[in-house]
């Protein structure tokens, strides 16, 4: 038996198939994943991300610790309330996670993947040396992600006044603490939407309140299709140890400036760039019937051979896309081998659906 | 609780075989199959005119969660597919039971005794 969020009764109910995920019985969908998808892009959806790693890290040094640990640059936040994102580089330039970092009051809260809890707790501790920092793990909080075009204006009915005018005025990227609730508008699909950070034992009712309101679960199987047409990066699968953000379309998350901060892994970057980066994400469409699928071979005319990192069906543009790591000088068009098949595929930029609108 | 009709016969590799009064047998997979694979989205079909002993591969079911080879139940000549199910496999999840996906001339009908009666594969897939 894994791990239960405090939802895990509540989608057995609502009918879920379950599913090992890091550990953790999550609901994988509720009946059609390709329809709880469609409802995301149309009209908004709701999450359960109870199973995500929460950290709040304090102490007179955090700030000072957090430009150490991570490749993006935390004195970007300029005022509580605001948030992003960045990966924690090994000494090699490998990605041991990535999160998004929220500026609170009087703490930085991270949020991470479920399945790196440990390897990441590991990792931090160790790396905290004389500095005058605490970890708090908030395992007393479950965290709902309520995404879609209509998921603001949605949730805004369902909360207090002062909650109700907080989401309002969130804009991209801002987190917030009301009471004991933590909104921010932040999100894993390519919509606009919430995560909201609440006590374990508010989460059931609230959840309950979003449901019969009309806003449909999500299992973890629409998640993975929405983030893979949003073009972002699941770790340990486009992202893990052996790759650096250059490798992985994420050079925009890597702060440089000012050149004195000596983040973790920040010479190994230098060094990789140096010499020339030698591999990139891109996007694939298969124009022909199929679906791709992770560790497919990719074959680019005279420049080399790639692999597929993530590949599914797109419930969006009703055709199978892909993400994969290929040599760095690529071409427009490629090959990938399906049961001993070489398919013609279009290379494109990995991200295929933003805010409900088809890019590629 | 899946849907098992009485009627049919069923592989351990959960195909479907109904035989037809004409002598054909129609090949689907079952309701358990559709739902444990999730949403179908590419149905790779086989081709009239291939002769398959019993358990050769015969297609691909893609989901958008795995592919699944399908296997024939019987030995046989193709002699009909489905090709509604090229524009709409979901069809596999809507109507396992409609949604056919080959017919086959028979080898040796008796090999349908072979395969699991409704009360076994029940019993098979647990429930």
């Amino acid at each position: 038996m894994g791990q239960r969020t405090p939802l895990y009764d509540l989608h057995l109910a609502l009918g879920a198939k379950m599913v090992d995920f890091g550990g953790w019985d999550m609901p994988l969908h509720y009946g059609s994943q390709v329809e709880e998808h469609h409802e995301v892009r149309r009209d908004c959806g709701v999450f359960d991300v109870s199973h995500m790693t929460v950290i709040d890290v304090t102490g007179p040094q955090a700030k000072a610790w957090l430009q150490h640990l991570l490749a993006n640059d935390v004195d970007r936040l300029h005022r509580p309330g605001r948030a992003l994102y960045s990966t924690m580089l090994n000494e090699r330039g490998g990605i041991v996670d990535d999160m998004i970092v929220y500026r609170l009051d009087d703490a930085y809260r991270l949020v991470f993947n479920a399945s790196t809890r440990d390897q990441d707790l590991a990792w931090m501790t160790e790396q905290l040396g004389a500095y005058d920092v605490q970890l708090h793990e908030r395992t007393e909080l479950a965290m709902l992600a309520i995404q879609g075009p209509q998921a603001r204006h949605k949730i805004a009915e369902l909360v207090t006044q002062s909650r109700a005018t907080l989401i309002q005025h969130l804009k991209p990227f801002e987190g917030y603490t009301d009471g004991d609730w933590f909104i921010a508008r932040t999100g894993y699909t390519g919509e606009d939407g919430l995560e909201i950070c609440l006590p374990a034992s508010q989460a059931p009712g609230f959840f309950n309140d979003l449901v019969g309101a009309g806003i449909s679960p999500i299992g973890l199987g629409a998640r993975d299709t929405l983030r893979v047409e949003a073009g972002m990066n699941l770790y340990g699968q486009d992202i893990h140890q052996e790759v650096s953000p250059l490798a992985s379309n994420m050079a925009w998350s890597i702060a440089w400036e000012p050149a004195t901060r000596q983040f973790i892994g920040r010479a190994a970057l230098e060094a990789e760039k140096a010499a020339g980066v030698a591999h990139k994400l891109v996007g694939l469409v298969l124009e022909e019937r199929g679906v791709l699928r992770a560790h497919q071979v990719v074959r680019i005319a005279d420049v080399g051979e790639g692999e597929i990192t993530s590949g599914s069906f797109s419930p969006t543009l009703s055709k199978s896309i892909a993400l994969a790591r290929v040599p760095m000088a690529t071409a427009d068009r490629a090959e990938v081998e399906i049961r001993g098949k070489w398919y013609p595929v279009r290379v494109v930029k990995p991200t295929f659906v933003r805010h409900g609108k088809t890019l590629i | 609780m899946s849907d098992i009709p009485a009627e049919l016969r069923f592989a351990e590799s959960h195909e479907w075989a109904r035989l037809e009064a004409d002598g054909t047998v129609t090949v689907g997979i079952s309701d358990h199959a559709q739902e444990a694979l999730g949403d179908v989205v590419f149905v790779e079909l086989t081709e009239v005119g291939k002769v398959f002993a019993a358990q050769d591969q015969a297609g691909v079911v893609e989901s958008v969660k795995a592919a699944s080879d399908i296997y024939s139940p019987i030995s046989g000549e193709v002699i009909a597919i489905n090709e509604e199910l090229g524009g709409s496999p979901e069809l596999l999840n809507s109507d396992p039971y409609g949604a056919w996906i080959f017919k086959i001339k028979p080898t040796d009908a008796a090999e349908l005794d072979k395969l699991l009666d409704a009360a076994a594969y029940k019993a098979a897939i647990g429930e």
